[in-house]
């Protein structure tokens, strides 16, 4: 049995786009195919990565112009529902940024701040990216 | 202390951020112990090991290219390695192969090697203690 | 009881989120484990004794151990340090990891 593993993710919306993926999400993605055990806790501005309905047009310059423009909900669902990868979402950090509980996708599991500790505590690994 | 496995999850690119200066430090740490070492080189860290960064001269401070010697980070990965093997211990440096391949950097300095996302899983589940050190 | 060090590279004058990560340190500690909190880069601004960082100060008084990477405070020339902060060299990371102890960079 793998280790169990702990990511709390608050990097948010860098370089998605010309990644097409949040790229610590694809990891954690690639490392469960491979065998991994990883649950992903979503806090400070990465909550909004679970807010349903988002995504951006693909970006153009000139005649160049991008197909495969990300959508970071979808993703989250992805890593819950085929993945099998448990997330979290810290709900202070969802208030703070006025996201309520109906703003987000299904299966995402809400966390309260004061609960990280021991959430910690049941995993071997806990990574902070 | 007996002889530990080590995993290290680097992301910074060469030239952009204190991170590498610390990364280096604790890995250099790590080495002087002789133990073994794995670092996932990924996104751009996968830049660290490029063989074609080239160093330069100092025109604001009037160095010439002998005067300044400039850092690369490939030469200090060399040297972790170096170190490493000296050390009794050893180091598996792995470019994730995707960011090499995105970034133009596929060419990278002996004794490191292209990877994948499995191998930090492999890394993880063979290591006493894993660190990611993340971008911001 | 479980051994945690948690780096933190970052400042509060910059990032708020640094509140975040002292009162993870603050949490865990009160949940019953050995929590070490290691300064380092610009997370090592708030060192000084005459710098505003209350939240450091309550650190302390809460039984986490607040450590400063030397090398961070030689390169920004702090030489005295506020009551609860000690000086540490970078090998304290690998003593953690040697020791099993959950490492986290933030």
């Amino acid at each position: 049995m793998a280790k169990k593993t702990l990511n709390i993710v608050e990097s948010a919306y860098r370089a998605v786009m010309e990644e097409q993926d949040d790229t610590i999400l694809w990891l954690l993605a690639a490392m469960q195919g491979a065998g991994a055990e990883h649950t992903v806790v979503l806090r400070g501005n990465a909550v909004n990565y679970a807010v349903a309905g988002q995504g951006a047009p693909g970006l153009t310059v000139g005649e160049w112009k991008q197909s495969q423009a990300p959508r970071m909900d979808k993703d989250v669902i992805d890593l819950i529902e085929t993945r099998k990868i448990p997330v979290y979402v810290i709900e202070e950090d969802l208030a703070a940024r006025g996201i309520g509980k109906n703003d987000l996708i299904p299966g995402a599991k809400l966390l309260g701040s004061k609960m990280l500790p021991k959430l910690m505590a049941d995993y071997q690994i806990v990574s902070h990216w | 202390m007996s002889k530990k496995t080590l995993t290290f999850a680097l992301m910074d690119p060469p030239y952009e951020s204190e991170n590498l200066t610390t990364a280096f430090r604790i890995l250099d740490a790590a080495a002087r112990r002789g133990h073994t070492i794995n670092v996932f080189a990924y996104e751009g860290a996968s830049a660290l090991a490029f063989t074609k960064q080239v160093p330069h001269a100092n025109p604001v401070h009037g160095k010439n290219l002998a005067e300044e010697n400039h850092p690369t980070t490939k030469d200090q990965v060399a040297a972790l390695l170096v170190l490493a093997e000296k050390s009794g211990g050893k180091v598996d440096w792995v470019n994730c192969g995707m960011c090499v391949d995105e970034r133009g950097v596929a060419e990278f300095i002996a004794g490191t090697r292209r990877g994948s996302p499995a191998d930090l899983h492999t890394f993880s589940e063979a290591s006493d203690n894993v660190l990611v050190i993340p971008t911001k | 009881m479980t051994g945690y060090l948690l780096i933190e590279s970052r400042d509060p004058f910059e990032s708020n989120d640094v509140a975040y990560y002292y009162e993870l340190a603050r949490g865990l500690q009160a949940s019953g484990n050995q929590v070490t909190l290691l300064l380092v880069q610009n997370a090592v601004l708030v060192t000084r004794p005459s710098a505003q960082a209350p939240g450091l100060a309550a650190l302390a008084s809460a039984g986490v151990k607040i450590l400063a990477d030397d090398f961070a405070l030689k390169e920004r020339g702090i030489t005295k340090l506020r009551d609860g902060v000690q000086v540490a060299p970078i090998d304290v990371v690998v003593d953690h990891l040697e020791a099993g102890h959950k490492t986290l960079w933030h």
